[in-house]
Formats: C-alpha cells, structure tokens, sequence
C-alpha cells in the first residue's frame, strides 16, 4: 500500500509538468494554432474516459451511453452560463457552470441506476446506450428559451413564440449557440488531476474495495455484507458525473454546440470505449494517456482518419482476445512462470 | 381509417422487429451473450442483395438466397474467431465489448467498400397489395408479406425447436451448458447453429427491411438491431413467442408515436419502454425468473 | 437458548422439493456437521440460512432474532458468515484487500472521508490495516499480504475464504466442503485452524464435508439430510453408525 503512493502522485505530477512544458510552448508561440486547439479537448476526453473506466474497470458494468453524460453536462452547463452571462462575473460563472453540470450528469447517471443496476446480466450496456439516443433524440428536438412571460418549450419553430428580448437556450437541431468560451487547457487540465485524484483516492478506499469486490464476485460481495446495489449505484453516479464535467469542458470550448449526434452519439461513446480498452480496463492512468495519445494521432495524422474506425474496432476484437480469452490467459500465465522461475523471485504483484 | 393503415404499417415494421428480435433472444438465451453486431448483419444482408441485383444483375430470389448463405457463413465465422475463444472468461465484459468491436468492424468495412453515400434499393416485392373499402384502406405487398414472412418464421422456429434433436440441444444447452455436455451434446456446434439460424433470419430481415425502406446504408443496422434487442427483452429475453410480441408492439408503438406525437421523439419513445419494463418487469412478458448457482 | 434454531423450513424450484421440513438447533460453540449424498440439498440450506434464497416456508433464528428472508448483506450483518464450494474470492484484489472487504461494516468512514482523505480516514484505515494483519496471521497469510488472490495456491485460497468470513465478526460461521481439494496433510492443518478459531473467537460452526475423517474428527454432532430431508441427527459417532445413513451413502 505505501508504495503505491509515490507511483499515484507521480502520475499527477506527469501530467503536471506535461501542461507546464506545453503552456510554455504555447506563450512562446512555439505551437501551432492547430495544435492549441487540440489540447482542450485532448483534456476532456481523457476526463471522460477516466470516468468510463470507473464505471467499466473498477465497476465492472459497461456502459455505452458516457457521450450521453458529457452531453448532459455540456447542456445544462451552456444553458447555465447563457442565462448567467449578465448577471455573474466569468470565473463564478464557469464555476457555478461545472456545479450545474457535474449535479445534472449526476443526477441522470443515478436515475438510469434505479432501474438497471439492481438487475443482474449486462442491461446496462443497453439502457446506456438507449438513454444516450434517447438524450440525443430530446435535445435536437426541443425549443427552449426564456423570456418576461418565463419559460418557453415547444418541438417545433412555429410552436415556438420567444419575445425577441428573451434568450434562446436551446434552439432544435442548431442546438445551442452564444456560450461564454471559458474553458482553457489550464482550467481543463485541473479539472484532471481532479478526477484523477477522486477516482484514484476512491479506489484506494474501504468503498472501492466495495466496489471492486462487487465486480469480482457479486455473490461473495453481499455474502460479506456489501450492499450491492448501493455501491454499484456510488460509483455509476460518480462516473457520470466526472462524465458531466468534460461536457461543461466540452461546451465552453465550442461555444456553438449543433449536430450533436457527432460528439454525444454512440460513435463517441464508443470512441471513449477504445481509450479505455487501450489504456487497460481497470487502469485509471493507462485511460488518460491512451485518450491524449489516441485522440491526438489522427488529428496529426489526417491521412490515417479514412481508416481510423476500422483500425480501432480490429485493435478492440484482438485487445479483448489476447486479454481475456482463457486458452491465451494460461499461455500468459504458463510463461510468466517459466520467466519467473529463471529469476530470482521478487515478490512484486502485477 | 387512416389509423388503421398507421397500425399495418406497425405491424409491418414490427414483424421486421420480430424477426431480428428472434435471432437476439436465441443467441442470448443460448450461447448467454448479447450480441452487438446482430444488427449489422442486416446490413450486410441488404448490400449482398444491392450487390447481387444491381452489380451481377441476378434474379431477386437467387440474390436473396445469396444474402442468407452469405450471412449465416458470417455469423459462424464471427462466433469462431471472435467469440468462442472469450466463451468461459474470467469476465462477461470481454465477450460483450469483442462484440461492439464486430459491429463496428462490419460498420467500416461496408463504409469503405460502398461508402458513406445511401445507395438505393430495388424492392423485391413487386406485388402492388390489396385494396379495401373502395381504396380507403390500402395494404402494400411487401407490408403482406412481410408479416406473413415472420409469421412463418415464428411456426418454423418453434416446430425446429421443440420437434428435432437439434432444436432439443440448444434447449438443453440454454439450460446448463455443463449437463448438456455431460448428455453427450456438443456444446460448440450447437452455439454454433445457433448463430447460423440467427444470422440468416438477420439476413432476411434485412430484405424486408430495405423492402419497405429503400435506401442502404453502412449504418442502417445498428438501429434496427438495438430497437430489436429492446422487443427482445419487452417480449422476455429467451422467450421466442416473447420476441415476436415484442417486435409487433414495439412497431406499432413507434409507427404510432412517429405520427401522432412527434416524429424526432419516437426512438426516444422506444427507448423509454426498455427502462419502464426493466422497472417494472425486469423478466419481460413472457421471460421466467432464473436461479442463479451458488 | 440456542445461537441458530432453524424450524420447518422449505423451499421448492419449479415443483421440485430441495429442502424439505428442515430443523436445527445449534448451541452456542457448537461444531456441527452437515452431512449427505451429493444432491441432499446441503448447500441449499447454507443459501436459505444466508439470504441467498427465500424459503416457501419455515423460520430461522439467530440468537432469538428473525433472520428469515432477509437480504445476504443484511444477514452478514447480523453475525453470519459463510465460504463457498467452489471458492469466490475477490480475484483482481490483494489477499490483505479481501479480509479488508470483510472488515468494511466495522469501520464506517463515509465516501467524502475516503475521497478527500480526512482523518477520520487516515485512522480507520490504519485500524482496518492493523486488524486485516492479525486476521491474515491466525491463518498464517501474514507474508502473502500483498499477493494477488487468484495467484495464491488452492489450499490457501480456502483458507483465506475463511480468514475473509471472519473479518466480518460473525456468530456463526457456515463452511461450505472446506476440505475439498486438499491433500491428507492440508486437510489435518485444516481442522486444527478450524478448531482453534472456533475457540479463539467464540464461534458457532456448521460446516458440509464430505471427508469423513474431517467430519468424524472435529463435529461434536451431525445432521444427515436425504432427498432434502432430514435422515438422521444427533452425535457424531451415534450418526455415523446409523444403518439408514450407512445405507443412505452406499446405496442399497
């Protein structure tokens, strides 16, 4: 337990020093445009996957409807700040922004909970997908905005009758326009190391024993008096929450949030899925860098984005192959040994 | 009267439900995983039919037997290379996510082999349909047979089931798979039929499918397919009558709610019965409670 | 009074009786034997006694309390803990991590404590570290403390399901064929933790075993169950001599 310590807060001090070079960089107008422009959401996908991989490696329940969460979070945090924008001070303002939004994310994740996460067999896989589509569907259908009458909500523009005074929130399929552009990479950056302390301090705790005991044996769990259901519930919550924080990322970083099917639909979430997978099911780190590194390479490279997809979804089917099929599991484990053997033992765990 | 032809139209898009719903619930009631990339089967069924028609230019019924052979060879291949090797995983994860990787394998092949573009598809039913009421109600062909397909595949399945030695073994293997084998049934080769009978019901589906909806896209599976899954649980996963009520209600319910209520909300509609039957009755209509093994 | 009095209990799957008018007194200290043919319906009972099914019918008592029906958690809660058959072990945590899970309803600190590490945190971990220790050395894990749970060899997997079961404190502890798999040698090192732990801490033991020189050596009394009945009951070697159970065992 001690040595983990300075393995964990290393980590954080990794991606520490990685903003500081970078920023550095950046003032010394050393980066190109393109470049900056990266490095948000470089940030908030790694967030998102951090928060994927609670609820898929530390859980053990696969969700693909994360997109749905960051895209809760990115809405009620843009609709937030769009009524805000007069009334508060920016810095309050993007503060409050991620309190509404991480709260909303929250809140979803805990209501898909009730009726899923009681039930034993892979539901949720399905109902987070569902809910991700059903939050997409809702969104790119509804008007909403407010004036001196209150509030306005309608599905379609005609149905839609805002005072020219009022504020359109949410306006159909354009989505929403006109958020304050708060985020920055440092902002995002602490939100990070944030998550990335939460999650890492939450593991390492008589609840992510919890929770990972549930994952590794339901029934033995409740035999020694965990409650299922309770636990399964904290950290599907959580995760969607952290979730929640990227989408607040998310929408101050575009300002303009349309076609919204690209970033929240099931190809993002999927998206995240192969971060997590790559980075190791379970490895909280292992997601941050496979999410920068990942989201980073085709941007780079544009050549390679024709065939992306299809590289990640072979990469997917072999990683899931060699990691887990049990005949390649005990040809890992049998020559594990045979190195093992030939060494003098070292009493490492791995 | 318009209702009326609103809820034939449900029926039609539900019998298609139904039927992919059926090749759902016996791969998961049988080899007990859930199947991603069913959906996209479909897919490839339409495109060996667009292929097949448009490109070789052979006769819609030699095109179709294509798309059935070419999908169940897909289905058995799949569950060999994929997941068969997962079957007995420290983790239903692994076999779950291999699955979402198959779907999105089968997604980008067809992307870059037909491109993104929709291509249009030549209906094979060139049966007009029968009118009613002096024209007031109006039923097409392919809506006839459509339902009258899956009403047939229904009969045939649970006739296969519970009259031959195979349909035996995938009960006994869905049961417990450790007895199964124990009686002397190869557990493999039946999971194996399994899938072959599931991708070729994908295969048909995906015919009556672009029948009624003439366009083909790498992406037209994906939806019909988790709209099945959905029926499938409605109806009580396992349950094979249960997926063919599962399918029709979901159809109409969608057709309904597309026209009555607001066209954008219907999926989301779909989708909110999967959370209130999961609520409210988590075995579906026709599911049993199963015991677990301490 | 006894610690467990089981009455009348029954339950059915799908028309088919698996246990059947089950009763049971266990005395407070008592080490007792549950005995039977493969299929007698032994471990159906362990699940009924904690929550893992509901019985149709019938009552269980610990120390006078109601425990029928409630949920496994509960039930652990309440002062039983059990071992498995075929072992469950959390796989992917530490050996010391799995008694820690044990430990978890003894040292509440909220989730808040743990994520920004308060001290009530830092305390209680210390205790649960220092308590998961003295748990691991009864069952001599003491050096295995770090080492991934499924890498561990098969007897001391056993017994670390056992060191589990105890973290959680219980009044009566349910150990589901203890003995399976072990060598003569394993087995022998077995009954001697078994006993001395039933001393140590005060425990009530049932355990299912089909070794009968583990069953003959450390049961004080034994209960015999058939086709989900019960067949015979009462001392050990009075039991074993039984011509219904010989019978029951070797066939006709």
């Amino acid at each position: 337990m001690k040595k983990k310590l300075p393995e964990k807060y290393g980590f954080l001090f990794v991606i520490f020093l990685f903003w500081l070079v970078l920023t550095l960089l950046s003032r010394a107008g050393m980066l190109t445009s393109h470049f900056s422009s990266l490095l948000v959401p470089m940030t908030y996908y790694a967030i998102a996957a951090v928060a994927l991989n609670l609820c898929v490696g530390i859980l053990g329940e696969l969700s693909i409807g994360h997109a749905g969460f960051m895209c809760i979070g990115a809405f009620s945090s843009a609709i937030f700040s769009l009524l805000t924008r007069q009334i508060l001070p920016g810095g309050v303002r993007f503060f409050l922004a991620f309190v509404v939004g991480i709260l909303f994310a929250a809140l979803f994740g805990f209501l898909i909970g009730i009726p899923v996460l009681r039930l034993k067999g892979d539901y949720l896989a399905i109902v987070t997908l569902a809910f991700g589509e059903i939050i997409k569907n809702i969104l790119q259908a509804v008007y909403l905005g407010v004036d001196a009458d209150g509030v306005h909500i309608a599905l379609n523009m005609t149905d839609f009758r805002l005072s020219p005074d009022g504020i359109t929130l949410i306006k159909g399929a354009q989505g929403v326009s006109g958020t304050p552009r708060d985020s920055s990479f440092t902002v995002a950056v602490i939100v990070l190391l944030l998550s990335l302390i939460i999650v890492q301090n939450l593991i390492d705790s008589r609840d992510g024993r919890a929770i990972m005991s549930i994952r590794d044996n339901r029934i033995a769990a409740e035999a020694t008096g965990i409650h299922v259901t309770h636990y399964k519930m904290l950290a599907f919550t959580i995760s969607a929450a952290i979730a929640g924080a990227a989408g607040v990322l998310f929408s101050h970083n575009v300002t303009t949030m349309t076609n919204i099917s690209n970033y929240f639909g099931y190809n993002a979430s999927i998206m995240l899925l192969v971060y997590v997978v790559l980075g190791g099911i379970g490895n909280i780190r292992g997601s941050v860098v496979a999410a920068m590194i990942l989201y980073l390479l085709p941007e780079m490279m544009r050549g390679l984005n024709r065939y992306r997809m299809l590289i990640y979804a072979i990469v997917l089917i072999l990683m899931m192959l060699f990691n887990w099929a049990p005949a390649l599991v005990a040809l890992r484990k049998k020559l594990w040994q045979r190195i093992r053997d030939r060494r003098p033992a070292v009493g490492k765990e791995a | 009267m318009s209702f009326l032809n609103y809820l034939i139209n449900g029926l039609s898009l539900g019998s298609v439900y139904a039927i992919i719903a059926l090749g759902y619930t016996m791969v998961y009631g049988i080899a007990k995983m859930l199947n991603f990339a069913h959906g996209d089967i479909i897919m490839i069924g339409s495109y060996i039919v667009y292929t097949c028609m448009s490109m070789a230019g052979l006769h819609p019924a030699v095109s179709v037997l294509c798309a059935v052979a070419g999908c169940l060879l897909l289905g058995v291949v799949t569950e060999r290379v994929a997941y068969r090797p997962l079957r007995g995983a420290s983790s239903s994860l692994a076999v779950l996510i291999t699955a979402i990787g198959v779907s999105y394998l089968l997604q980008n092949i067809a992307l870059l082999t037909f491109g993104a573009e929709p291509k249009a598809f030549t209906t094979l039913i060139g049966w007009k349909g029968i009118s009613l009421f002096d024209g007031a109600l109006m039923i097409r062909g392919t809506t006839i047979v459509t339902i009258g397909a899956s009403l047939l595949i229904l009969v045939g399945l649970e006739l296969f089931i519970n009259y031959t030695k195979n349909g035996q073994a995938m009960l006994a293997v869905a049961q417990d798979k450790g007895a199964a084998t124990l009686m002397g049934i190869d557990v493999n080769k039946t999971i194996a039929l399994t899938f072959a009978i599931g991708s070729s019901l994908a295969a048909v589906a995906g015919v009556l499918l672009c029948s009624a909806y003439p366009t083909i896209t790498p992406y037209i599976g994906a939806m019909p397919g988790i709209k099945a899954f959905v029926a499938a649980v409605f109806g009580g996963i396992g349950s094979i009558p249960g997926a063919m009520i599962g399918g029709l209600v979901l159809g109409i319910v969608e057709i309904l709610s597309r026209t009555y209520i607001s066209s954008q909300l219907a999926d989301a509609i779909v989708f909110g019965i999967l959370i209130v039957v999961l609520l409210v009755k988590p075995t579906g209509l026709l599911g049993k409670r199963v015991m677990e093994k301490v | 009074m006894a610690l467990l009095s089981i009455d009348h209990l029954s339950i059915s799957f799908g028309g088919l009786s698996a246990v059947y008018n089950f009763e049971m007194e266990l005395e407070k200290g008592e080490l007792h034997g549950l005995i039977g043919p493969n299929g007698a319906g032994k471990t159906t009972v362990f699940n009924l006694l904690t929550g893992v099914y509901r019985p149709d019918e019938g009552i269980i008592r610990l120390d006078g309390t109601d425990i029928t029906g409630h949920a496994p958690a509960q039930i652990s809660g309440e002062g039983v803990a059990r071992t498995f058959q075929n072992i469950r072990l959390f796989k992917a945590l530490s050996v010391i991590d799995n008694v820690k899970v044990g430990l978890h309803a003894r040292f509440p600190y909220g989730t808040l404590a743990g994520v920004l590490r308060l001290p009530s945190y830092r305390r209680m971990e210390k205790e649960i570290d220092d308590k998961a220790m003295e748990i691991l050395e009864v069952f001599d894990l003491g050096d295995k403390r770090d080492v991934l749970s499924s890498n561990l060899p098969y007897g001391a997997q056993r017994k670390l399901e056992i060191a589990r079961a105890m973290a959680t404190d219980p009044k009566l502890l349910l150990l589901d064929e203890p003995a399976a798999g072990m060598n003569p040698g394993e087995t022998g090192e077995l009954m001697d933790t078994i006993r001395s732990i039933r001393d140590r801490f005060d425990l009530t033991i049932l355990l299912i075993e089909h070794d009968m020189k583990l069953v003959s050596g450390i049961c004080e009394r034994l209960t015999v169950l058939n086709f989900g009945q019960i067949l015979a009951h009462g001392e050990t070697r009075q039991v074993l001599n039984d011509p219904e159970v010989i019978k029951a065992y070797l066939g006709d």
